[in-house]
């Protein structure tokens, strides 16, 4: 049902306050009783009144054509203004011309492409704000705002409909014939019950499993420490405490799968006080020098911001703090394990080499570690 | 033997020329070798007044032989550059105690700080203060730097350079606009909570490739616009969330308000 309500008067308060009951009424049983045949029932006296709509406002432009008219050339410049957005854009991307390569000038060169990029950004915004802004003020001023009721359609179908409907899905039951024929119910579902097979055998083919690529790094006895991104082997000399040098397997460079062999590689090198270690981290250690896995155990991110007067070592994701004295054990933060120590020495020349891999896998806990 | 070989053998000749080869080895060794850092190698007197200045403002906390007390670390052996990097850049002496000493201006003259330096140094070896060309920036390569500050710095200072937050108060500072020399001390030494970067584990041309880094992003142009701080998605998500969210609701406000 809609009806339009007559603008200039309270005339649609008519409508709006006659008893027409849109939802039955809920009986004090919390029952909701709904009439079979639409409405009948009587609304019930604790029921508030239906206070209806205010009364219908005319706006200016309704009653001023010079306003109206206002409004209609505002609407029309949104629409030039986007247009001229639209065009901007293309002039910036166009006029705004920067070298392919990068070139010497660095400066210049970000000083072109941030005006170019500042020009096709706000002409993109003028060319939408300037549809969408014009579109919303058109709707506003100049078309019909009356108001209109339409009420909600009962969401239940009678008895005699639902009745249809239970006759229609037996009837289909007994024509299809599905009880009395077990052969084709019988077929039917072992067909069905094979069918996703198929997908199982495409997706256990996804990729190789990860075999011991989680639990293995490049670290192997005897491979020194090389220190990362500028390369040379690290002497034992070369720290004083309180150092902290980034260090990779040397030859790492060389390795097919450089990258991820480097994502699990990543080793911090630091110098404490011998005295300040515990026993179980001075094992690993080589006069107070000792090698740690940067990845965090408990999401993966790199632990690398070391505090060398607290020798705490913190991870920025999630503020996992490590000690480094004392077997890199967790002292605050979500990570469950300490990060696995690299066991190092030195060699003959005294630079600093590892004495193993890790005895552990490095980074957050996976389905297969157990 | 001829009367000149005789004459060349004397042990008079022997000694003259011994002192000759000597006299001309140290000139030329003078001539040669790396002056000393800074201008004018501080003498007892430089040595004296820093200890007035010490007794002065430092032993209150550091001891009065430096030997260090329960909150403030033993002076011996930190050497000249570790005291002008903590005096030189107004973080010592120390205004209130706290988790870290905040960067401040400098509360005396770069010749007193020269004198306390020098008597700091004099009670052990230490790291020296940088000469002017050891941190010019310009003689570093940036790109370089760059690499290097993203694995040895860029965890707590932030790849901007724009700092960060530690554990307890403690913070990354800021090193935009830090004064280059200060910059180089500050790895050289490890004050505070940031590790040692000794000429050993980064080389002094690794240092000016970082300090060239530092000074580009400190003059680079922001091709984005509005840098909101460098400081990645905080300041960028928190504007987005706050200015953003309320243009929207503003928008749908607009959208849903009757026309007068």
């Amino acid at each position: 049902m809609s009806e339009r309500i007559r603008p200039g008067g309270g005339s649609g308060n008519d409508q709006a306050s006659s008893p027409v009951p849109d939802h039955p009424p809920v009986p004090a049983t919390g029952r909701a009783v709904v009439p079979a045949t639409g409405r009948t029932v009587e609304p019930s006296a604790d029921r508030f009144e239906n206070p209806g709509l205010p009364p219908h406002q005319e706006r200016t432009t309704d009653t001023d054509p010079r306003a109206a008219r206002r409004a209609e050339r505002q609407v029309s410049g949104l629409f030039t203004l986007s247009a001229l957005g639209t065009l901007t854009a293309v002039a910036g991307y166009v006029a705004v011309r920067f070298p392919d390569a990068v070139p010497q000038n660095m400066d210049a060169y970000l000083a072109s492409v941030g005006l170019s990029t500042r020009i096709i950004g706000l002409g993109v915004a003028a060319a939408l704000l300037g549809l969408g802004v014009g579109a919303v003020h058109w709707a506003k001023t100049l078309m019909p705002d009356t108001e209109r009721v339409e009420s909600r359609h009962p969401m239940r179908g009678t008895d005699a409909e639902r009745a249809d409907a239970v006759d229609i899905l037996a009837e289909g039951a007994a024509e299809s014939g599905i009880g009395r024929r077990p052969l084709i119910r019988n077929s039917l579902l072992g067909a069905a019950a094979i069918l996703p097979v198929p997908a199982l055998v495409l997706l256990g083919d996804l990729g190789p499993l990860p075999q011991e690529n989680l639990r293995t790094t490049f670290w192997r006895a005897g491979l020194r420490l090389v220190r990362d991104p500028e390369g040379g082997a690290v002497k034992a000399s070369d720290l004083t405490i309180g150092s902290a040098v980034h260090v990779m397997p040397e030859g790492i460079d060389e390795t097919t799968d450089v990258l991820e062999e480097r994502a699990k590689a990543a080793v911090l090198l630091l110098r404490l006080d011998p005295a300040q270690l515990t026993d179980a981290t001075a094992d690993d250690a080589y006069q107070g020098i000792v090698a740690v896995s940067k990845i965090c155990t408990h999401m993966g991110c790199p632990v690398a911001l070391y505090e060398q007067r607290t020798h705490h070592l913190l991870c920025p994701c999630h503020q996992s703090t490590f000690d480094a004295a004392d077997n890199f054990a967790v002292i605050f933060g979500p990570a469950k394990r300490p990060l696995p120590r690299l066991p190092i020495t030195v060699d003959d020349e005294g630079y600093l080499i590892a004495r193993n891999g890790f005895d552990q896998p490095v980074g957050p806990s996976f389905w297969e570690r157990g | 033997m001829t009367a000149p070989t005789a004459r060349r053998r004397r042990p008079l000749a022997r000694a003259a020329l011994l002192l000759t080869g000597l006299l001309v080895t140290g000139a030329a060794y003078t001539a040669v070798a790396p002056g000393a850092s800074s201008a004018t190698a501080p003498g007892a007197k430089d040595i004296a007044a820093g200890h007035d200045l010490f007794l002065a403002n430092c032993a209150t906390c550091h001891g009065v032989h430096a030997e260090g007390r329960a909150n403030a670390p033993s002076l011996i052996g930190v050497g000249a550059a570790a005291v002008d990097f903590q005096v030189g850049t107004g973080r010592m002496p120390m205004q209130a105690s706290g988790p870290q000493a905040p960067r401040g201006t400098a509360q005396f003259s770069q010749a007193q700080i020269d004198q306390l330096a020098a008597y700091v140094a004099s009670l052990s070896p230490g790291p020296d203060v940088p000469s002017a060309t050891a941190v010019d920036p310009g003689t570093g390569d940036p790109a370089r730097g760059a690499l290097i500050f993203r694995t040895n710095c860029a965890m707590c200072h932030n790849v901007s350079g724009k700092g960060g937050a530690l554990t307890r108060g403690k913070y990354a500072p800021n090193l935009t606009d830090v004064n280059p020399r200060h910059a180089y001390e500050a790895m050289l030494t490890g004050p505070e909570s940031m590790p040692v970067f000794n000429d050993q584990t980064l080389d002094p041309q690794s240092k000016r490739d970082v300090l060239a880094y530092l000074d580009s992003i400190g003059n680079s142009p922001s091709p984005g616009g509005f840098s909101l701080g460098g400081l990645g998605p905080v300041s960028e998500g928190l504007l987005a969330w706050t200015l953003g969210l309320a243009l929207l609701v503003s928008a749908a406000v607009w959208v849903g308000a009757k026309a007068s």
